[in-house]
């Protein structure tokens, strides 16, 4: 097991370093002037002609690939076009509020998709498999962006019970003081014993929350399902039936737990769309969030925000697929 | 007329499986009103012209007297910020929307089909290079690079085709290498290789052409996501520019009116949903139909 997790973590840094390249493609070649694309819009061309320099454009592509590299690993990915600061820091300061949101997306995953495609394995072909079934095609069919839109007219406009957007109402942001440890407000808040903020903070989670969390959850209940079905049809489960074991126990602990490697696998998928769904959503609920810095950083052509959040989400993406392989590594059966 | 009599025998086993799919397919009562909804939503993309009220509000005509109307026995959807007819935008937007998903889908069949090809059929070192390029190009969420290249090549509708095109390919060459890896050890290939026909030749006409089908049906159940991603990067400022009636892009500009003006954003987003899930429910009734470990008579 050793050797095929030391070979799939080689494989990721491979694939990592492919990323790093194609979005190098894409900021230095395919654009006919990259210098002027990086400054933007409005520069002068003296701003072009020293971010030629600054980017190394006038060397050649292989020198220009190395110093790109290195940056990358000290963690430098340039510094804003309309802030002027630095893009890492930026990123740090976003990032908790969507990890948040991604967080509470894939509890609701995890613990409302794989029950309901449990039930519906279980019952196959009955009334609720069919109604969990419409339910996991409908909400990947769903734009996310328009779900977030008519939450707010039925919830905010309509009916009055959520708010409309942000992470705080605008009254306790300023009468109280907002606890800062980590940077997740939640967590913040309850270790600080700051209920008020806390009650708050959830009250405003609750419609990003629900549209960033409809996808993840139909995807999960739709593959465990398919994942079940197949298992149930295996020789151990006609086994463990006979010997009189209950179907709670057959379903619940012999049937699900075989299924766990392809479940960590669409669940580790749908953190990383989760992610991306991010960007058409948070800009919506104006969460102070990564989505909403990169939704703003297109509509500002703020490029080297764009690759910032292109490259962070990639290799997001990548480490969570590593991670899902090596929890089926676990699995004895794929050890060899 | 002995060649097509031959033809058609060589050909018949198949029309029978594609017309026992069919049958299969539209046994279902939720994949027959798909079916229905799709042939719907075509007529609608190719006759808008003559089924919109008010064609003109489609692109440039403005109206500001009727600006930011409900919906009415005059315009049905409402009207929009300029005084345009919704439902002409909204049946133009099909037409947008099932273009390019088509375009977009080709462009990515066009790239991916013959690399796939040739990774199966060449082996070694050529398959080596390309399915591990593939392998980097499935490690970014497919949004994603769609967003980052939309915004690099300039926003504009060809260019997220372009760009949707290019973070897609790599699915179509994983099927088709599978397909290729084991047509290549079939006896009509082996024989072809025997006599001496060039490596290009037997990729391209005896390994290629039995490659299709699986591919194809990809195609199929991928139109669905694909509207659902032209409409996303259009959503964000990277499709589709104004005064283009595309549906991600109306919801877009939505925003600012739709908290006093519901019909606004609803209409073009049930407009999304529904392409959307028809495409979706026929793509998964076609897998299961065709996959042999669910289909049921």
């Amino acid at each position: 097991m050793k050797r095929f997790i030391l070979r799939r973590l080689l494989l990721g840094i491979v694939v990592m370093l492919g990323v790093a390249f194609i979005t190098f493609f894409l900021t230095r070649v395919i654009p006919s002037d990259p210098a002027a694309k990086w400054v933007g819009p409005r520069a002068t061309p003296e701003q072009i002609a020293k971010a030629r320099i600054d980017l190394g454009l006038d060397q050649p592509l292989h020198v220009q690939f190395y110093k790109y590299m290195g940056d990358l690993l000290q963690g430098n990915l340039g510094s804003s076009l309309r802030t002027r600061r630095p893009i890492m820091l930026e990123l740090k300061e976003n990032l908790p509020a969507t990890i948040e949101l991604v967080l509470i997306s894939t509890i609701a995953a995890v613990f409302i998709g794989i029950p309901l495609g449990v039930i519906s394995a279980n019952r196959k072909d009955q009334w609720i498999d069919h109604l969990s079934r419409l339910f996991s095609v409908g909400v990947v069919s769903l734009p996310t962006f328009w779900v977030g839109l008519i939450l707010q007219l039925l919830f905010f406009r309509t009916l009055h019970i959520f708010p409309l957007g942000g992470q705080l109402s605008t009254e306790i942001k300023l009468t109280m003081e907002i606890p800062k440890i980590t940077g997740f407000l939640m967590f913040d808040s309850l270790v600080t014993g700051n209920f008020r903020i806390f009650v708050d903070a959830l009250w405003h989670i609750v419609l990003p929350g629900i549209t960033i969390g409809l996808y993840p959850v139909g995807l999960v209940a739709r593959m465990t399902r398919s994942a079940l079905l197949e298992i149930l049809n295996e020789d151990y489960i006609t086994a463990a039936r006979s010997y009189g074991l209950s179907e709670r126990i057959v379903l619940w602990s012999y049937a699900l737990k075989n299924s766990i490697g392809s479940t960590s696998t669409v669940v580790a998928l749908s953190i990383g769309y989760t992610l991306v769904n991010t960007f058409l959503t948070e800009s919506i609920y104006s969460w102070p969030g990564i989505g909403s810095y990169i939704a703003s950083a297109v509509i500002g052509l703020d490029y080297p925000a764009i690759m910032g959040v292109t490259i962070f989400s990639a290799f997001s993406y990548v480490i969570l697929n590593l991670v899902a392989d090596i929890i089926i590594a676990l699995d004895p059966r794929v050890r060899a | 007329m002995q060649w097509l009599s031959d033809f058609t025998m060589t050909l018949q086993p198949s029309i029978r499986e594609f017309r026992m799919s069919f049958y299969l397919l539209n046994r279902n009562r939720l994949q027959r009103i798909s079916l229905i909804v799709i042939v719907l939503l075509v007529l609608v993309a190719v006759f808008a012209p003559f089924i919109a009220p008010y064609p003109g509000h489609a692109i440039s005509d403005t109206n500001p007297d009727d600006k930011l109307q409900p919906p009415s026995t005059r315009y049905w959807f409402g009207t929009d910020e300029l005084g345009r007819d919704m439902l002409s935008r909204v049946i133009y937007g099909t037409r947008i929307s099932l273009q390019t998903a088509l375009i977009a889908v080709g462009m990515a069949l066009l790239i991916g089909v013959p690399l796939g090809a040739i990774a199966g059929g060449l082996g070694g070192v050529m398959d080596e290079i390309i399915m591990r390029i593939t392998d980097v190009f499935l490690s970014f969420p497919p949004l994603l690079l769609a967003i980052a290249m939309s915004a690099f090549l300039g926003p504009n509708l060809r260019n997220a085709m372009l760009s949707i095109a290019i973070s897609w390919w790599p699915w179509y060459t994983r099927i088709i290498r599978g397909q290729a890896v084991s047509i290549r050890e079939r006896q009509f290939v082996r024989a072809a290789r025997a006599i001496g026909t060039p490596k290009m030749s037997i990729i391209f006409k005896h390994i290629l052409p039995n490659t299709f089908a699986p591919v194809i049906v990809q195609a199929s159940m991928d139109i669905g996501g694909v509207i659902l991603t032209i409409a996303s990067l259009s959503f964000l400022g990277l499709g589709a520019q104004p005064p283009t009636p595309e549906w991600g892009l109306l919801i877009s500009t939505s925003r600012t009116y739709f908290l006093n003006a519901w019909w606004y954003s609803t209409f073009p987003g049930i407009a999304i949903v529904i392409t959307v899930l028809v495409f979706n429910l026929i793509g998964d009734g076609i897998r299961e139909v065709l996959d042999p470990k669910t289909r049921r008579f």
